[in-house]
């Protein structure tokens, strides 16, 4: 039997909009994804969107999944039971200028063996103009790690820095999403 | 149990399809790189933060008076490619109101904005996938695509299912909307069932008599699922 005998057609998507802000856009909380006292190293981590002629795009929606510093996924407590001090998950709008700001903390790698991945953030990146949104993981620059890590390895070795994120002066981490054109960021079909 | 089934082919929209115009510089032109499913068995957040309130399904109670407007209730189930239920998933809102108009700084439609209307709800779904929204209709308003472009009355959904993989952000439209034919996003998708997936229908039974009309819209999210979903949003 094939995957569509007798399967319902799967509600295709369609494009977020400009107009994100008044909905899943509005709130500057899920920006701030963990806590002072949530364990781990706490950085800031700025993300850019542009589109294919370098210009900035105002009107991307960021959304972040990731483990915690101890490399596992927060898991929901027991019916009744409080949450977890820190979700793993951010969501922000980009500003004029296509930058959001995380502030979050450094996830841990995951997994063992063969299936050992280098400490990495899944990103989905919604917009106006993106008909579906695209997938994306920023890895951290100067992890030993990275040579080992399995996902990497499917990436052609000349796109792989823009997976990318890099560690600035002050200590803040930047990624930048490139849509389209000269060193494009490389995204992934799930 | 998966939430990585391929999908069928046409059935949603390419990245780059050029009566969008928006999509021509922002669609990648790099072809996407295929994750093992192995390494993506990334379980739906936790999402539990901003918990739902009382009015956050009933866009006509969130102000001081009911906004104006067809006064309309949307509801269905939201179920997986085998038809089984996704309970406890939730299921985000927003829209333009009546006259066509957001609620936002960059909406420059000259029509009028109403202080009783925001434009955007929450809720979770029940254990056998069910949702509902009190609203009120939304407008049809231009658009700067093309010559005389106008949007379709819609509504945007945002549903986060099992997993990454079955995220989803999609629009509602309304039944007979002849603006449909016209409109870039929804022609789109290729596969006339997939883009019927995108059109509500007319439910009497959801109708509330001297109250309000009932549109049903169910939401198919990918995969299949033949275990018991335990989780919480």
């Amino acid at each position: 039997m094939s995957d569509h005998d007798a399967v319902l057609v799967a509600s295709p998507s369609q494009t977020v909009g400009p107009f994100f802000h008044v909905g899943p856009g509005n709130s500057d909380r899920l920006g701030r994804m963990a806590a002072a006292d949530v364990p781990g190293e706490h950085i800031q981590l700025r993300v850019r969107v542009v589109d294919g002629d370098g210009v900035a795009v105002a009107d991307a929606l960021i959304e972040l999944w990731q483990a915690d510093a101890g490399g596992t996924y927060p898991q929901a407590p027991p019916e009744g039971m409080p949450l977890p001090p820190f979700s793993g998950f951010g969501r922000l709008g980009t500003n004029d200028e296509g930058w959001c700001t995380f502030d979050t903390v450094r996830p841990g790698g995951r997994g063992a063996g063969d299936l050992r991945e280098a400490a990495h953030i899944a990103v989905c990146v919604f917009a106006r103009g993106l008909l579906r949104h695209l997938y994306t993981r920023i890895y951290f620059e100067g992890d030993p790690m990275l040579s080992a890590d399995p996902l990497l390895s499917l990436v052609p070795q000349d796109r792989r820095t823009t997976l990318l994120a890099s560690r600035l002066h002050d200590g803040t981490w930047e990624f930048i999403v490139r849509l389209q054109g000269d060193r494009e960021t490389v995204f992934f079909d799930l | 149990m998966t939430d990585r089934r391929s999908l069928e082919a046409g059935t949603q929209p390419p990245l780059l399809y050029p009566p969008y115009r928006s999509t021509v510089k922002r669609a990648p032109a790099q072809p996407l790189i295929r994750i093992p499913e192995r390494y993506t068995a990334l379980a739906v957040p936790l999402y539990g933060y901003l918990p739902i309130g009382e009015t956050d399904n009933d866009l006509t109670r969130q102000h001081a008076a009911e906004p104006l407007g067809e006064r309309i209730i949307v509801s269905g189930r939201v179920l997986d490619e085998d038809g089984r239920a996704v309970p406890h998933t939730l299921v985000e809102v927003w829209q333009c109101n009546a006259a066509g108009r957001y609620r936002h700084r960059w909406d420059n439609h000259p029509a009028p904005l109403d202080p009783n209307f925001s434009g955007a709800g929450r809720t979770v779904t029940d254990a056998n996938g069910r949702y509902e929204f009190v609203t009120i209709k939304p407008g049809a308003y231009p658009w700067g695509n093309h010559d005389n472009a106008w949007r379709p009355a819609h509504i945007h959904f945002s549903l986060f299912g099992y997993s990454l993989a079955t995220r989803l952000v999609t629009q509602m439209y309304f039944p007979n909307d002849p603006l449909c034919a016209y409109d870039p996003m929804y022609q789109s998708v290729p596969d006339e069932r997939a883009r019927l997936r995108l059109v509500s229908s007319f439910d009497l039974a959801r109708t509330r008599p001297g109250w309000a009309l009932g549109y049903r819209f169910d939401i198919v999210l990918r995969g299949g699922h033949s275990t018991p979903f335990e989780g919480r949003v």
